[in-house]
């Protein structure tokens, strides 16, 4: 890359920075958007409670509601990989 | 029909009082009897803004607890006929808005106005959802800033979720952006979002841009809500505002930069 290059390269201008960064977290915000606020602390508490059985990373548990028409569903996954010793116990 | 007006933002700063005070003030002289109510409970401005700070005796708590009447609080605005303000308090108990106390008071201010303009104070505690809850439209104040914007979308959540209208499942809050400090030179730069930017990501319907101009801080070191300057950008923005607000077709202005002359730009040009 020649010296010269560097003036010539179009960077993105800042507003249109801002504008990435926004929308990414709008709508990582708008998903959240309804949940109860005690999502968060009963992920961290089911967490400990699997990890007392089975070592798991944080990212490897997900807690949500949802709405369906006159119920609400909580959704627990656990993702356990196949270098977890339970994973690997079942197979 | 009365109708109840939220001017909300999430973010402190971005011109609720100035917009509430100009918007309110827009009303007014259009015919329509319009009372505003600073919610700011503990921190409140609009009275400074609208140039009747010396006239508050009893304030909203007052006639809450019921240490006075609606009557002895509302002040009678010196310039507009039809227009009235509801101070708030300096009390710094945060608990002295109570929903029932609050219902009670727009319920006796609907017999008698056409709009009552609802001041919120900044965040999302208790006071700034009391404003927003009874409301039947909302006027989202946003300034071309990522902090602002993503604020605005959160209380577009909360207005969705938490308000009269939503519990009771009636058709929700009218909700509309009103862009602030909006810098069309910079824009043109790509130093700041553009309204395009700002309305595609909030999705809701522009209700006016308002020009960064230095006339809105002369109006409120005056006590003037910016929309009595009719020679400045930032009132005629707020007149086309409030016109737009009544259902007129007005086409947007100072949306793109004033390109300056050779004499302006060689020796500066003064607003």
């Amino acid at each position: 890359m020649s010296f010269l290059d560097y003036f010539r390269t179009k960077r993105p201008t800042s507003a249109a920075v801002a504008k990435d960064r926004l929308q990414i977290i709008v709508a990582h915000e708008r998903s959240h958007k309804g949940q109860p606020d005690y999502l968060p602390a009963l992920q961290r508490d089911l967490l400990a409670v699997i990890r007392k059985y089975v070592p798991i990373d944080e990212d490897q548990i997900s807690v949500s509601l949802d709405k369906a028409e006159n119920c609400e569903v909580l959704e627990l996954n656990v993702t356990l990989t196949s270098d977890s010793p339970a994973a690997a116990a079942m197979s | 029909m009365t109708e109840i007006i939220v001017v909300t933002s999430g973010k402190g700063g971005v011109g609720k009082t100035t917009t509430s005070a100009a918007v309110g003030t827009g009303l007014a002289l259009k015919g329509h009897k319009t009372v505003i109510i600073d919610f700011d409970v503990g921190l409140r401005n609009l009275d400074l803004i609208m140039n009747c700070e010396r006239r508050v005796v009893f304030d909203f708590v007052n006639v809450i607890k019921g240490e006075s009447t609606l009557k002895q609080a509302l002040i009678k605005d010196k310039r507009v006929e039809n227009l009235y303000i509801l101070p708030a308090s300096q009390t710094r108990d945060k608990d002295a808005l109570t929903v029932e106390g609050v219902q009670n008071i727009l319920d006796e201010l609907k017999t008698e106005f056409d709009y009552i303009v609802c001041d919120s104070p900044a965040g999302i505690e208790k006071g700034a959802i009391i404003a927003m809850y009874f409301a039947d439209r909302a006027i989202v104040v946003t300034n071309p800033e990522i902090s602002s914007v993503r604020d605005s979308d959160r209380i577009l959540g909360i207005l969705h979720s938490k308000t009269l209208r939503a519990e009771q499942g009636r058709e929700p809050v009218q909700e509309n952006l009103l862009l602030t400090r909006y810098d069309p030179e910079r824009v043109e730069k790509g130093e700041m979002l553009s309204v395009q930017d700002v309305e595609e990501i909030l999705a809701i319907p522009l209700l006016g841009v308002i020009p960064e101009s230095k006339a809105v801080l002369r109006a409120s070191n005056q006590g003037i809500p910016i929309i009595h300057d009719a020679e400045s950008d930032a009132g005629q923005a707020y007149e086309d505002a409030v016109r737009r607000f009544l259902g007129e077709n007005v086409e947007h202005r100072f949306l793109s930069a004033v390109k300056k002359g050779f004499f302006s730009r060689m020796f500066g040009g003064r607003q």
